[in-house]
């Protein structure tokens, strides 16, 4: 059997004195999407930081069975992991094509994407080119920051919450680029507070809750679950 | 004339404030050795026209002052950074009086002797009966020469981009695989190298000696806050700004009393303050000028944020 794409075991973070994690523990295989749901504060956000060094945290993270805790940010991006942070970290004053091309690793590397294929999946941010990042609307950013991490040539994405605050077209859009990404064999693990396209296009979910993961399974096990999604995910 | 000269003066100054500017916005840093850093310059520039004269030590200089910023990054800050930012500020307070102490220990209290080149010392052109100096346009040239340089490199180039992106996030910046903690240290090495060649260019033209980090450190400080903490394009209207300020003001002979009177306010005759005249309270405007600034507009000409 091939290793996972991403593999983590008893995780554990702190900010400061209080303890967010507590033993987390998921995988996601190459080519799989892969859904960590749970309220707000459950430690959703941090397990993926964990993961991409930004966070101080115990524990085991394997990215294509290399252990990557422990290593600098730029170290684990350059592994192959691409991160888009819930505040989708545009950067206002610079240009859509300056913030696409500050997504490229290495100046030299040819990857598997370049910026005409961005262009072509979004024909819109091509019209914006020379506009400022900071004036975009919402689902144009998210569409620029999806971009800007693709333009690294990642192998793992890990993407929180993509749908915050858009409009349901552009939710579905979000949903089609999503498995369109993962058809050209990318794993991604996104990150959900809302079961909106969760469902749809994941293989396999994790719910967690309190810094732990309370539930894992397949879409239509969690559909089936009433049980579990009224005591950890609506409100 | 003094417009001339404020200028040449302003531009020196833009040369320290873009750089302090600069890691001010990237690392939060307040570097209070920046000005040290320019004392550096000044000295080494003195220790190497000594040897091989004026000309090598222009390039050579600021250079040295370059690594010893980078180093100091490297090896200082980034363990203080642990600490958070008291430990930085204390750090880099610190280090101001460690430069200051250690110039006196090699070079003396007493300021050396280093001088204007021969072939640029004499008048360049004279105007109302007031020569310049020769050494004055050689400034000036290089000042704008470096901020041309500056701001290519800023604006054209893929590390001036990344610095750019650094300067408001430098997280995500890092998360994209670009190497945060490496571009922080050029920076600093970069703003303390330009520090070092304003020192290398006005420590002959002004004094080399062990106050001259002090006397323009407190300047500088007041330069970034009125342009606006963390903005380029601020720091370089205040410095222009302040130089004009500064040199003008010596010039004028009028009293706080005629400057009221303008306005048709007489004051009371008899009291110390009104007979002050401009050129007496010269080195207190920019200090008033950034304590209005602080009062009414706290993020500067162009500052993005409050800090």
């Amino acid at each position: 059997m091939t290793k996972p794409m991403l593999e983590i075991a008893d995780l554990h973070a702190y900010y400061g004195k209080s303890h967010v994690l507590h033993g987390v523990h998921l995988h996601v295989n190459a080519g799989e999407i892969v859904c960590l749901l749970g309220r707000n504060g459950v430690g959703r956000s941090t397990t993926a930081k964990a993961v991409m060094g930004q966070v101080v945290a115990k524990g085991d993270i394997r990215l294509k069975g290399k252990d990557i805790l422990g290593r600098k940010a730029y170290e684990i991006a350059r592994l192959g992991v691409g991160y888009v942070p819930e505040d989708r970290s545009i950067f206002p004053d610079l240009t859509v094509r300056q913030n696409l091309m500050l997504g490229v690793k290495d100046a030299k590397a040819i990857g598997r994407w370049n910026i005409d294929d961005m262009y072509a999946l979004f024909p819109r941010l091509k019209e914006r080119e020379n506009t400022p990042g900071g004036v975009l609307s919402g689902g144009e950013q998210q569409m620029l920051t999806l971009c800007r991490t693709l333009m690294g040539d990642p192998d793992l994405i890990m993407i929180d919450e993509p749908t915050e605050g858009l409009a349901p077209k552009i939710v579905e859009q979000v949903g089609i680029f999503l498995q369109e990404v993962r058809n050209r064999g990318i794993s991604i693990l996104l990150i959900e507070q809302k079961l909106a396209i969760a469902l749809d296009i994941s293989e396999r979910l994790y719910l967690m809750g309190h810094g732990h993961i309370v539930f894992e399974g397949t879409p239509a096990d969690l559909k089936n679950n009433e049980a579990i999604r009224k005591e950890w995910l609506e409100v | 004339m003094s417009l001339l000269n404020g200028i040449t003066y302003g531009l020196l100054l833009f040369m320290l404030s873009s750089g302090l500017t600069l890691i001010f916005s990237m690392m939060g840093i307040l570097n209070f050795a920046h000005a040290s850093f320019y004392m550096l310059g000044a000295y080494f520039a003195y220790q190497i026209s000594t040897w091989v004269g004026f000309w090598p030590g222009l390039l050579v200089a600021p250079l040295i002052v370059g690594a010893v910023g980078a180093a100091v990054e490297r090896y200082g800050l980034r363990r203080a950074h642990r600490f958070g930012h008291v430990a930085e500020l204390l750090f880099t307070f610190g280090l101001a009086f460690v430069v200051e102490e250690v110039v006196q220990l090699i070079w003396g209290k007493v300021a050396v002797d280093y001088r204007i080149p021969a072939e640029l010392d004499g008048t360049l052109f004279t105007l109302f009966s007031t020569d310049f100096p020769i050494y004055k346009g050689f400034m000036m040239l290089i000042s704008v020469g470096m901020l041309v340089a500056l701001y290519a490199l800023l604006t054209r180039t893929r590390i001036g981009l990344i610095i750019q992106a650094a300067l408001t996030k430098p997280d995500m910046v890092e998360a994209l695989g670009h190497n945060v903690p490496r571009i922080f240290m050029l920076v600093f090495g970069g703003g303390t190298a330009l520090a070092g060649l304003a020192g290398v260019i006005g420590g002959n033209a002004f004094i080399t000696e062990p106050g001259m980090a002090a006397a323009v450190g407190s300047i500088v400080f007041v330069v970034v806050v009125v342009g606006g903490l963390g903005s380029l394009g601020g720091a370089f209207v205040a410095s222009l700004l302040i130089g004009c300020i500064q040199t003008f003001s010596v010039a004028l002979s009028i009293s706080v009393t005629d400057v009221f009177a303008l306005i048709g306010v007489s004051l009371p005759q008899g009291s110390q303050v009104a007979r002050l005249t401009i050129t007496q309270l010269a080195p207190v405007l920019p200090y008033l000028l950034m304590v209005g600034i602080l009062i009414f507009r706290p993020r500067g000409l162009m500052g993005a944020r409050e800090s």
